[in-house]
């Protein structure tokens, strides 16, 4: 019992990076239309600013959770103005190869400068060690991560919902051209929401940095199992992509303790018996398919 | 208050509208009847600036239209219901209204207005827009630009197949609208709707103007229309 209880800790800890960064390209792919494959090495770029940022200035975990996110956001900024606006009037997937250079460019630039050998960081002294429940013992980090994240979800929901910013958001994701035509500018929303999804991803990237090995290609796997997310939880979906993103930590939690020769498929089971349930994922639209 | 003069629409190759001259003067109720394909969509669609190819000029109220965005278009006084309605499946009825901003104050109608004109869009308004029955749909997609205040209002086949009782009510509304000095450009294929709300007629045919028919011109040819549009 204890060991299930810890490997849920585990896949909800996974799932929690999975499930901020699966938010972030969602958003993105509901508002500019475009899959950004560069998604796991801005993720990669979170945990290796952080990381740098301790070394360098000093910088410890608590503040970086706010300021590497900033950083990430102004980084997506740069890169929307500079180059996805150039191609938003072209086909997608002009964007999906600009995204996927990117991430190729990201990862060779971090390799040259740091290597290849992964960069330390130390968590926080009130992070490290175990909670104990009664006869429980879990891993406090992991708490702290999936709790975290989990509030992250709920504010990011809330704005989404209960503002005009979300209203507007949503609108544009589902009807772009209705939208301008309704007097909404939606090009001025596209900037921000560009910036605010790879800071998303920041994020999920500074949450790993204690846990991960910060490494140029921590990015490359988690691109893949991020794909899976957004097809499990539906293309667009929000809470789709929070869903899945925890759902597929889990899966992949338990998969590695009980089934470990079939830990690396078993999320593309999933994700193959989704598609056959529903094409357009689990929480998808079906005209979004 | 609207001035089309030469306006040309394409979609790639094919040319939708040849050349289509036509006037809208303030305050009037205006028909565009036709087959289906004659452009009449294309044409409201090229006015609020979601067709990308045109050629020609739309003056509205003395100001060209063609070069402004899409999203600047309501401003100047453009309230669109599109053919299909338009209405957001993530949005509940009462965002559904309030997402287009208030752009005339002086002619928009406020929620409450909104909510007593339409009683069952008070009762539904936190239910997702498209979970409304097809009629409410349409009340909520004319109840959105009115509340905007818009001087000129595209209407895109208000009617079309909704049940009878429902057409009354969308009939009376643009009575009121009208009484109220809004102008209207309305694409109607239901002769019979278009004859008892609006001052005059244009008749499209293959993306040009066939002819432009007053009041007591479109009764007295009815029966001719009608079998020209195959009804």
């Amino acid at each position: 019992m204890n060991a299930f209880l810890l490997y849920t800790v585990q896949g909800l800890a996974a799932g929690s990076f999975y499930a901020l960064a699966a938010l972030g390209l969602a958003i993105i792919f509901g508002v500019l239309g475009v899959v950004n494959f560069a998604h796991g090495a801005c993720y990669m770029l979170g945990a290796v600013v952080a990381a740098v940022l301790l070394d360098v200035t000093g910088l410890t975990f608590w503040p970086a959770l706010v300021v590497v996110p900033v950083l990430l956001f102004l980084f997506g900024v740069v890169i929307e103005r500079l180059f996805v606006s150039r191609l938003a009037e072209l086909d997608p997937l002009y964007n999906f190869l600009l995204t996927f250079g990117l991430s190729l460019l990201l990862v060779d630039l971090i390799k040259r400068q740091y290597g290849v050998s992964g960069l330390p960081y130390t968590r926080p002294e009130v992070l490290s060690g175990q909670l104990s429940l009664g006869s429980f013992h879990l891993p406090t980090y992991q708490v702290f991560v999936f709790l975290f994240s989990l509030l992250v979800c709920a504010g990011v929901w809330l704005l989404m919902t209960r503002t005009r910013i979300g209203m507007i958001v949503r609108a544009s994701t589902e009807k772009s051209d209705l939208t301008r035509a309704l007097g909404v500018n939606v090009k001025a929303w596209v900037t921000p929401v560009f910036g605010f999804g790879i800071a998303l991803a920041g994020l999920a990237g500074v949450l790993a940095a204690p846990f991960r090995a910060i490494t140029a290609d921590m990015g490359s796997s988690f691109i893949i199992i991020l794909f899976a997310v957004v097809v499990i939880g539906g293309l667009g979906s929000i809470v789709g992509a929070v869903v899945a993103g925890f759902l597929v930590g889990l899966v992949e939690a338990y998969g590695q303790a009980y089934a470990p020769q079939l830990s690396q498929i078993v999320i593309f089971v999933l994700m193959a018996l989704v598609i056959l349930a529903r094409p357009a994922g689990l929480f998808g639209r079906e005209e979004n398919a | 208050m609207l001035e089309i003069r030469g306006l040309q629409a394409f979609y790639g190759e094919a040319q939708a509208l040849h050349g289509i001259d036509l006037t809208v003067r303030e305050g009037e109720v205006v028909t565009l009847v036709g087959r289906n394909g004659a452009g009449k969509t294309t044409l409201l669609r090229s006015i609020i600036g979601l067709h990308p190819d045109v050629r020609g000029s739309i003056m509205l109220n003395g100001s060209e239209l063609t070069t402004v965005p899409t999203h600047r278009r309501p401003g100047l006084g453009l309230g669109w219901v599109p053919d299909d309605r338009g209405i957001y499946a993530s949005l509940n009825v009462e965002e559904n209204l309030t997402l287009p901003t208030v752009t005339h104050p002086d002619s928009a109608w406020s929620l409450g207005q909104v909510y007593e004109a339409f009683p069952v869009l008070a009762d539904r308004r936190r239910a997702a827009g498209t979970t409304l029955s097809g009629g409410e749909q349409q009340m909520l997609a004319v109840a959105r630009v009115l509340r905007t205040g818009a001087r000129l209002l595209l209407l895109d086949e208000p009617s079309e197949g909704l049940a009878p009782v429902i057409v009354q009510q969308i009939r009376d509304i643009l009575l009121r609208v009208k009484e109220q000095g809004t102008t209207v450009l309305l694409v109607e294929q239901n002769v019979k709707f278009a004859s008892t709300v609006a001052d005059r007629h244009y008749v499209l045919a293959e993306g040009a103007v066939a002819a432009d028919l007053d009041k007591q011109e479109f009764t007295d040819r009815q029966d001719e229309l009608l079998t020209y549009l195959g009804m």
